[in-house]
C-alpha cells in the first residue's frame, strides 16, 4: 500500500463528501423550485437572484440554531441517530463509480473510492443501514408520533429490502458479477446493450423500491408531515435535523447513480460523452423524485405493505425464475 | 500495518459493543449495541478479503436486528430502564465464565494440535462470490438444502400463526362491521 494510493483515496473521499454535501443543499433548492413551478407558484425568490442563495441561508440557519436535547429522550441514541443516516449514505458511495476513469497531469484517476468486487450488495446493504437513523431517532425521542414513524421505518425496511434484492438479482444473474464497473462494461456497447431492454420488469421494480429506500413520496410515510408531524424528526432541531436532511438527499443522489449504472448503461464506453450521459441520467432520476412528489399522493402504510408483499415481491420472484430458465436453455 | 490497526480497532469495538448488550438495562441501548457489534464483525471479513461474506453479514444482521427492534417496541417502553429479575449472582457469573472458557477451548484446540487443513483452498483466479458458491454447491450442498427446508417450515409456521383473518382489512371496514367482528372475537377462525 503505497502513499500515492493513500493520498489519492483521501482526496477522493474529501471530494465526494464536499460535492455531495453541497449537492444535498442545492437539491433542496431545486426541489422547492420544481415543486413551486409544478404548482404554479414562484418558490424561494427573496434571497439572491431567483432565490439561488436560499440554500446558503438555510445552511446558516441550521448551523446556528440551538441544539436542543429534550429531557425525556435517551440522549446517546438520540444524538447518534442523525449521524447514522448521513454517514451510511456517504459510506455507500464508496463503491459507486461516479465517472469513467480519466487522466489528469499524466496520472490516471478512477473516480471510485474502492472497487470491491461485491459493489452492488455493499451499496444496498449500507444504504439499508441508513434506515437505522429514522428508527433509532424515532424510538429514542419519547414521542408518540416519533414512535409511529420508527415502527413504519422498520416495516418499510423489512419489506422493501426484499424487493430491491430480488429485482437486482435478475440483472446480476445476467452479468455474472456484483461489481458496478463490470455492470458498466457489460452494457458499454451502446443503447441496444442496456440491461433495461432485457430486464424491464426488474428495472421498474428496482425503481419503485428506490422510492421506498429513500423514503420519498409516494412512500413518504416515515416522516409524513400531514399525519405524524415530522415523524422521527419531530424532536430534532438545528444541525442534527440537518444531518437527516443531508442523508436523505445524498441517498437520493446515490440511488440515482445506481439505477443508471445497473440498468441504463452507466457511463457507456468511458468517453467524455458517456460521462455526460451518466450525469444526464442521474439528473433525470433526481428530477423524477421531485416530479413524483408534486404529482402523486402518499399511500397508506397498509397499502404499502399490500403493494410490496402481494404485488411486487411475487412479480420479482417470477422475474428471477424466468431469467434463470432463459439463461439455462 | 493497516490490517493490524484495523483488526485491533474493530476487535475492541466489537467486544465493547457486545459487553454493552449483556450489561445494560436499557432495551434500546442493548439493541443498538447488538446491531453495531454485528456490523463491526463484518470488518473482519473485509480485512480477510472475504468481501462477499462481509457485505452479506451487514445485510443479514441489519434486517435481523431490525426485527428485534420491532419486538422491543411492542414489549417495552424502550426509553426507560427494564427491571431485571436478578437470580443467584454466583450461578450467573459461574455459568458465563464456564461458557466463555468452553468457547475458547472449542476454537483453540484444533489450532493448537495443528488439526486444521483447508480441504477446499480458495482458487486464485476466481472471485469471492464464485468461491463461496463452489463450496456451497459441492461440499456443503446437503446442509444448504436442509437449511432451506428448515426456513420453509419456519415460513409456513409463521404464516399459519399470523395468518388469521388475513383477508380482512380494518381500514376498509365500516364501524358496524368492526363491532360485529369484536363480538365474534372468541370464535376460532382457522380450523
Amino acid at each position: 500500500m503505497d502513499s500515492a494510493y493513500l493520498i489519492e483515496t483521501i482526496i477522493k473521499v474529501v471530494v465526494i463528501l464536499l460535492v455531495f454535501s453541497a449537492l444535498a443543499g442545492i437539491g433542496t433548492y431545486f426541489e422547492r423550485k420544481v415543486l413551486a413551478f409544478m404548482q404554479r407558484r414562484l418558490g424561494p425568490m427573496n434571497v439572491g437572484p431567483y432565490g439561488v442563495l436560499q440554500f446558503g441561508a438555510d445552511a446558516i440557519k441550521l448551523f446556528t440554531k440551538e441544539d436542543i436535547i429534550p429531557t425525556g429522550v435517551v440522549a446517546p441514541i438520540f444524538k447518534i441517530a442523525p449521524v447514522i443516516t448521513a454517514a451510511t449514505a456517504f459510506m455507500a458511495a464508496a463503491a459507486i463509480p461516479f465517472l469513467p476513469s480519466f487522466e489528469i497531469f499524466g496520472y490516471e484517476v478512477h473516480p471510485i473510492v474502492s472497487d470491491i468486487n461485491v459493489g452492488i450488495i455493499y451499496i444496498l446493504g449500507v444504504m439499508a443501514v441508513g434506515l437505522y437513523g429514522p428508527l433509532l431517532g424515532g424510538m429514542a425521542s419519547a414521542n408518540k408520533y416519533s414512535l409511529i414513524s420508527a415502527a413504519r421505518a422498520a416495516a418499510v425496511f423489512i419489506s422493501y429490502e426484499v424487493v430491491t434484492g430480488l429485482a437486482a438479482l435478475a440483472p446480476i444473474m445476467m452479468v455474472g458479477s456484483l461489481s458496478l464497473i463490470d455492470f458498466n462494461n457489460y452494457q458499454a456497447g451502446g443503447i441496444s446493450n442496456w440491461i433495461v431492454w432485457s430486464q424491464p420488469v426488474a428495472f421498474i421494480l428496482f425503481w419503485i423500491a428506490a422510492f421506498a429506500e429513500t423514503g420519498r413520496t409516494p412512500f413518504h410515510l416515515i416522516a409524513n408531515d400531514h399525519e405524524i408531524i415530522d415523524g422521527f424528526g419531530t424532536e430534532y432541531s438545528g444541525m442534527r435535523w440537518g444531518l437527516f436532511f443531508i442523508g436523505e438527499y445524498a441517498n437520493m443522489f446515490f440511488i440515482s447513480f445506481v439505477i443508471p449504472l445497473l440498468f441504463l448503461g452507466g457511463y457507456g464506453d468511458g468517453s467524455f460523452l458517456g460521462a455526460l450521459g451518466l450525469l444526464a441520467k442521474v439528473a433525470f432520476f433526481f428530477f423524477f423524485f421531485l416530479w413524483t412528489r408534486a404529482a402523486w399522493p402518499d399511500v397508506r402504510p397498509d397499502q404499502l405493505m399490500w403493494l410490496c408483499w402481494k404485488v411486487l415481491m411475487p412479480i420479482a420472484v417470477i422475474n428471477v425464475v424466468i431469467t434463470g430458465f432463459v439463461m439455462m436453455f | 500495518m493497516f490490517e493490524a490497526v484495523a483488526f485491533y480497532l474493530f476487535a475492541f469495538l466489537t467486544i465493547a459493543m457486545f459487553y454493552i448488550v449483556v450489561t445494560t438495562k436499557q432495551a434500546l441501548y442493548a439493541l443498538t449495541a447488538l446491531a453495531a457489534g454485528m456490523i463491526f464483525i463484518s470488518a473482519f471479513f473485509f480485512i480477510l478479503g472475504a468481501d462477499f461474506l462481509g457485505a452479506i453479514q451487514i445485510i443479514v444482521y441489519t434486517g435481523a436486528v431490525m426485527a428485534l427492534y420491532a419486538f422491543g417496541m411492542m414489549f417495552f417502553d424502550t426509553t426507560r430502564d427494564v427491571k431485571e429479575k436478578q437470580g443467584n449472582k454466583y450461578i450467573i457469573v459461574g455459568l458465563s465464565t464456564l461458557a466463555a472458557v468452553l468457547i475458547v477451548l472449542i476454537v483453540s484446540v484444533p489450532m493448537v494440535s495443528d488439526n486444521i487443513v483447508a480441504l477446499y483452498p480458495v482458487a486464485d483466479d476466481i472471485g469471492n462470490v464464485q468461491s463461496v458458491g463452489l463450496v456451497l454447491f459441492t461440499k456443503y450442498l446437503i446442509p444448504f438444502e436442509v437449511a432451506a427446508i428448515m426456513l420453509l417450515v419456519a415460513m409456513v409456521a409463521g404464516i399459519v400463526l399470523a395468518g388469521k383473518k388475513m383477508d380482512l382489512s380494518l381500514t376498509l371496514m365500516s364501524g358496524e362491521e368492526i363491532e360485529d367482528m369484536k363480538k365474534e372475537k372468541n370464535k376460532k377462525v382457522l380450523s
